[in-house]
């Protein structure tokens, strides 16, 4: 059975991949196990946990698998399916992070840090709990209080929206 | 060994190799060149003087460079026959003209630095290769860090230290600074099970020798503990499930499911990354030494010395049998068998079991005048053929040679060689080659009689 064209069933729980992953302390499945669930079918408590979320496609895992599976293109497509699937996700907080950065970068063609602390802080209802790095960022010029938009943001624009052209679920 | 040494029905040629093998089954011409050693072995009486004598220092291929040997040297104790032989590439007189010391104190008179080696050729009725295997090269794997850290060292160094004639005298301490270890690590399956470095397949003897280490460590030093990272338990023989429970119940090894990820250095220690997939976690351990069971591996001129004795071997150079259940001692080419590890890795019971029944195919040629063969091998008609010797290219047997008759070159099969695939009747562009039994007329003959059938069970449909 394979996942996004990786043959899933080549895994043999081996657990090379969360032996190397640097996070997978923090993640409540591990890599390995996340594969085992998928092998059996338990798509639901696959989808609603968290260790897709905390990965950081460092790939470690990827290229240290002794099958040659790309875990790491695994999680991404277990991310897609999540949301897809518009269930309560395992790391509500990555998601939220990841929406308004993207947004951001729609806009702008980069990053606004304010912009995306602000939000972001809101949006967990902690509206101030960055707020003291405020002023020193500030002063060491490491903080723009307006954001900077790009020359031709239309052509970031027209990237997101091929993106959900082309990308097929 | 020495039996065999000493043994009127058996020839022990050491120091040898075979470089041709011609003929076929019952009627092998083999050449043999034995190389010198320096020592005339008629007046050798294994003294010893010389080896003790001997300047040079060089690093000992038999304890894996970690002791040394001299240049005239024996490759260990009770290697047969006890004669020693000299290394020509480190040796003082044949490098730089000096020394001489073995000469002069030989009590026999037997070192004779003007020996020349020697080609033979015999005859002999069957072959049999057993020239077994030798371990994977872990420093592939960056991670596990094989090759840079001293600490890190293969289950083979750890059985040299173990060896009370080895380089250490019996004692198991780290190569980095000699003390004892508290903590050894052992990882399974490096090199074996892992498809990324091409090498899919279990090599069977490991989980086995690892159990028997970490026994032999804890009787030898009772404060050490072993800590044994595996895939799976292979313990599929004669009391070996007991012998690893054996291990984990009175020798406390404790095992942790769970392939190794990463190890790295951390003061004088190593740091062992690697998971607990029966828990879900992720597992350390700080080890003082660290053994990896490395893959059993094909000798590194396996294929050059299967190219002379015309028998094919598999994509990871083990050599191949004819049939994998019922011919597991006989190679594809008549009168060449196998035994051992150079078929495929194997413990010590399975090579005994091998090599006796490699022994008894022979003892069925070699007790006979003649052998009785298939007829269904290929022949080429002489008049027909064109000498393009197009046949003797594709045959995957080597059973066609070139020969002449009448004045004219023409291909000429060696049936006792021939296996009757047809790759020759069918590359012949005259006709000349055909398998008995699978002429082109019979051939005819039978999808003729097939129509006729169709045709009057009207089953057959021609298109208009």
């Amino acid at each position: 059975m394979s996942l996004n064209g990786e043959d899933v069933s080549k895994c043999i729980q081996c657990g090379k991949c969360s032996a190397g992953c640097p996070i997978s302390p923090e993640m409540d499945l591990q890599p390995n196990q996340v594969l085992r669930l998928i092998q059996i079918n338990d798509t639901e408590t696959v989808l609603k946990c968290s260790t897709m979320w905390i990965c950081a496609s460092c790939q470690t895992c990827s290229v240290r698998c002794p099958e040659e599976i790309d875990i790491a293109k695994i999680m991404d497509s277990l991310r897609k399916l999540a949301l897809e699937a518009k269930i309560p996700v395992g790391e509500e907080k990555v998601v939220k992070f990841d929406e308004i950065f993207l947004d951001s970068i729609r806009k702008r063609g980069r990053v606004h840090e304010l912009e995306l602390v602000m939000r972001y802080n809101l949006a967990l209802l902690q509206p101030f709990k960055d707020a003291h790095l405020g002023p020193v960022m500030l002063a060491r010029r490491k903080l723009r209080i307006l954001g900077h938009k790009i020359k031709e943001v239309g052509k970031i624009k027209e990237i997101f929206q091929k993106s959900k052209r082309l990308y097929k679920p | 060994m020495t039996e065999s040494s000493h043994d009127e029905n058996i020839e022990l040629m050491t120091y040898a190799e075979v470089v041709d093998v011609k003929g076929f089954v019952g009627n092998f011409d083999v050449t043999i060149r034995k190389k010198p050693r320096y020592v005339d072995m008629s007046k050798c009486t294994g003294c010893s003087l010389c080896t003790e004598k001997c300047p040079t220092k060089v690093p000992s291929e038999w304890n894996l460079d970690m002791g040394l040997r001299k240049s005239i040297y024996k490759p260990f104790g009770q290697a047969v026959p006890n004669v020693p032989v000299i290394d020509k590439e480190h040796c003082l007189f044949f490098t730089k003209g000096r020394c001489k010391i073995c000469q002069k104190l030989c009590p026999a008179g037997a070192v004779d630095y003007e020996q020349k080696e020697e080609l033979v050729t015999k005859k002999f009725g069957a072959i049999i290769v057993a020239t077994g295997f030798t371990q994977f090269d872990p420093s592939v794997y960056g991670e596990y860090g094989a090759g840079k850290f001293k600490d890190v060292i293969t289950g083979l160094h750890l059985e040299r230290m173990l060896d009370t004639s080895g380089p250490t005298g019996g004692h198991v301490v780290r190569p980095s600074d000699q003390r004892e270890p508290k903590n050894i690590v052992f990882v399974q399956c490096v090199g074996s099970r892992d498809e990324s470095k091409g090498r899919p397949y279990c090599s069977r003897i490991c989980c086995m020798y690892t159990a028997k280490q970490a026994i032999l460590l804890k009787d030898h030093y009772p404060e050490t503990q072993s800590y044994i990272f595996y895939i799976d338990i292979r313990a599929a023989g004669k009391n070996y499930e007991e012998f690893v429970k054996r291990a984990q119940r009175e020798y406390g090894a404790i095992y942790i499911r769970g392939r190794v990820s990463k190890i790295y250095e951390k003061g004088d220690k190593l740091i062992v990354r690697g998971a607990d997939t029966l828990s879900g976690k992720q597992v350390e351990v700080e080890a003082d030494l660290v053994v990896l069971a490395t893959a059993v591996v094909p000798q590194p001129d396996a294929i050059e010395l299967a190219k002379i004795l015309n028998i094919p071997y598999d994509q990871y150079g083990f050599y191949s049998e004819a049939h994998p259940k019922l011919q597991p001692v006989e190679s594809v080419t008549k009168g060449i068998f196998l035994t051992g590890s150079c078929q495929f890795p194997k413990d010590i019971p399975d090579s005994v079991a091998t090599t006796g029944a490699a022994s008894v195919r022979t003892c069925e040629i070699l007790s006979k005048d003649e052998l009785i063969l298939d007829p269904k091998v290929a022949f080429v008609n002489s008049d027909v053929c064109s000498g393009c010797l197009n046949c003797v290219e594709v045959c995957p047997f080597n059973a066609i040679e070139s020969t002449v008759v009448d004045g004219k070159t023409v291909a000429q099969v060696i049936p006792t060689l021939c296996h009757g695939c047809g790759n020759c009747a069918s590359t012949c562009r005259t006709s000349a080659a055909n398998v008995q039994g699978f002429m082109d007329d019979q051939i005819y003959a039978q999808v003729a009689s097939v129509f006729e059938i169709l045709k009057e069970e009207n089953l057959l449909e021609l298109s208009e």
